[in-house]
């Protein structure tokens, strides 16, 4: 197991600096950041100047060094909008992209996956038929036009939720978070359904078509012929057989909550990394725009590092070192 | 001689499918006296392992058993509700499945579905039910049994798994275990330790067995007696003995003729020619009339039903009294 985390940790690294490769392409080669930095009347002697002590004559592999050097201490520059370092103006906005992203995706999965089981072992009945056509609807439209819908329904003409921001937020250490007040959790609402209503149908969607696939095997069979209670072999024997598949889409799908809470945050005015996002290339923030591209990666990177412990806790199976250890479960 | 542990009556299963009923399992009646072996044997499709289901209670849909009756220790179990009958499995009725590759779940040791099956059905504890788990590896030939309890199942071969997954159907000590094809996916040279383990364990325990192959060989290893089934009948049932030697129903008879033997001089196996028909296309009469070698008018209009021929019951005209 430990050289299994070595050899992903290894890989990762690999990910992180083709990302980063990117990332420094698009900072030297979208625009010149010197012309981006001075204004109209700076002379030629005063821009070469600044290009020297910018290091932008340096060879391309030492810029390369020092901005991934840079990268990893956190350290990706200052934003050409608001002149002030990424790195501040990220501390301030993660925190709200983070809650969204995580309580989005901890309402698909708590409401998906009985959802799954549910349908999955009553194929035909009422409420699964309910079910199925209600994740038709989830699968299909698309996340701005439910938020739109949600904002109209419950913020326009009932008037129960609030239509744009965070609410009030209390700050504890460097992190701000809303789920501590009223307003914060009521302004949380409305997003995280959006965000997390296209996730939910589809882990409803895979858990029920996994539910049937493993319902059908022999081990249920004999699960069944051995007795056992229905509790037993719906939830401790076919739900753990479905989570492997589960667990992959779910990591793969919290990695695109976060990166594409953009357009929820945009419809909700949602002050998270998003938004920010967004604006910084009306504006053509590069920095902004490469360091969020690096984040990005870094949590997609995180995320499935995760997602291959968790097979190994999972499915035994897949645990290299069997053989002579036994079972350690 | 005592009362039957098992007692099946005109069993008929049926399927319901767009085209109309297929009927999958005709009228068939036996019985299994307590602690005996009681083969079935047949082709495949005629309806052997769907027996062994509706007698357990796990038919599954769209199959449905349309009339009959099936009796354990005289009491009705096959119109019982859910719940009781989920009682009944594994407690009286065990079953074993063909392919032991498949039949546990991957993601548990074999020591948590053993414990999690004694605890099932008995008060035991956890360390009871456990030490219970470790004695039956060690009855069904698992060496280091206390050690092997944690494995899981990828971990063991495929023989040694059949011997967990015959632990597991024991584990509640029934009193009548369905062996569906029990050693068809082994290798030929376990399938002889797997049956003799069966037959050893089943004395050991007083545990009848229903054992379901098309191996006519195995059955006649260790059954005490034997039903021959095609296409969804009876067609004879008798003592091991009388029916190997003395095979009278003409299917039969083939069958035993395809057994290989060392002690008969023979050029080539013997076959029975065409293969079994389809349920949508059972011939009328005895089903068998299009490929039996001794077919005549009658058995071509009249269906045969089981009639005592020596020790024996056979369905077929040429047995036939009133003929």
């Amino acid at each position: 197991m430990p050289a299994f985390i070595i050899r992903r940790l290894a890989q990762s690294v690999f990910v992180m600096l083709v990302v980063a490769m990117v990332a420094f392409l698009m900072f030297n080669y979208v625009g010149d950041p010197v012309h981006q930095m001075v204004g109209i009347e700076t002379s030629m002697q005063e821009r070469e100047a600044l290009r020297e002590a910018l290091g932008l004559n340096d060879p391309p592999l030492v810029q390369f060094a020092r901005f991934v050097g840079h990268a990893v201490q956190g350290k990706f520059g200052l934003s050409y909008q608001y002149k002030r370092p990424v790195a501040e103006l990220f501390e301030e906005r993660l925190p709200a992209t983070l809650e969204l992203s995580l309580v989005a995706a901890l309402f698909s999965l708590v409401i998906g996956i009985p959802m799954g089981v549910y349908t999955g072992l009553h194929r035909s009945g009422f409420l699964s038929r309910i079910f199925m056509t209600f994740s038709l609807i989830g699968i299909s439209l698309p996340t701005f036009l439910i938020g739109i819908l949600l904002i109209f329904v419950f913020a326009v003409i009932l008037g129960w939720l609030p239509s744009y921001g965070r609410g009030e937020v209390v700050a504890i250490g460097g992190w701000t978070t809303g789920l501590l007040t009223i307003s914060g959790l009521k302004a949380l609402i409305m997003p995280a359904i959006t965000l997390g209503m296209f996730q939910l149908t589809l882990i409803m969607r895979l858990i029920r078509s996994e539910m049937l696939e493993v319902l059908r095997t022999d081990y249920i069979k004999f699960a069944r012929a051995r007795g056992l209670t229905d509790r037993a072999i719906n939830f401790g024997h076919a739900l753990k057989n479905t989570l492997v598949p589960v667990i992959t889409i779910t990591g793969l799908q919290i990695g695109s909550i976060i990166a594409f809470a953009i357009i929820t945050e945009t419809v909700f005015q949602w002050p998270g990394m998003g938004l920010l996002f967004l604006q910084a290339i009306h504006n053509v923030d590069i920095p902004i725009m490469s360091a969020y591209l690096i984040l990005v990666a870094f949590f997609f990177v995180v995320i499935n590092l995760i997602v291959d412990i968790l097979y190994y806790v999972v499915d035994p199976r897949l645990r290299v070192d069997m053989g002579k250890a036994g079972g350690h479960g | 001689m005592s009362e039957p542990l098992l007692n099946v009556a005109h069993l008929r299963i049926e399927f319901n499918t767009r085209r109309g009923t297929l009927v999958a399992v005709d009228d068939i009646s036996f019985d299994v006296m307590p602690g005996e072996v009681f083969g079935v044997v047949g082709e495949s499709g005629a309806g052997k392992s769907l027996t062994g289901q509706a007698i357990i209670g796990l038919l599954e849909p769209p199959g449905r058993i349309a009339a009959g009756e099936i009796r354990l220790d005289g009491r009705r179990i096959d119109n019982l509700p859910y719940g009781q009958m989920r009682r009944l499995r594994g407690r009286q009725i065990g079953m074993i499945f063909q392919d032991p590759l498949t039949s546990l779940n991957p993601l548990y040791t074999v020591g948590r579905q053993l414990v999690e099956t004694i605890q099932t059905h008995t008060s035991m504890n956890h360390e009871e039910a456990r030490r219970r788990a470790v004695a039956l590896l060690e009855d069904v030939g698992i060496p280091a049994a206390d050690k092997r309890i944690d494995h899981y199942p990828h971990q063991f071969s495929g023989g040694m798994r059949q011997r967990v997954v015959i632990a597991l159907a024991l584990c509640a000590n029934p009193r009548l275990v369905i062996a569906d094809e029990p050693t068809t996916a082994l290798d030929v040279s376990i399938q002889a330790q797997i049956i003799l383990l069966l037959k050893q364990l089943c004395e050991q325990y007083d545990t009848a067995v229903i054992l379901i192959t098309h191996d006519m060989g195995v059955i006649a290893e260790i059954s005490d007696r034997v039903a021959v089934m095609y296409a969804g009948r009876i067609v004879e049932i008798g003592g091991v003995r009388e029916v190997v030697k003395n095979a009278r129903h003409p299917y039969a008879r083939g069958l035993m003729g395809a057994i290989p033997s060392l002690h008969r001089r023979v050029e080539k196996l013997n076959q029975i020619d065409g293969s079994m028909p389809r349920l949508t296309e059972i011939p009328s009469g005895c089903a068998f009339h299009p490929r039996c070698p001794q077919a005549f008018e009658r058995c071509r209009r009249e269906r045969p039903d089981l009639v005592r021929v020596g020790e024996s019951q056979v369905a077929c005209w040429l047995y036939g009294r009133t003929s």
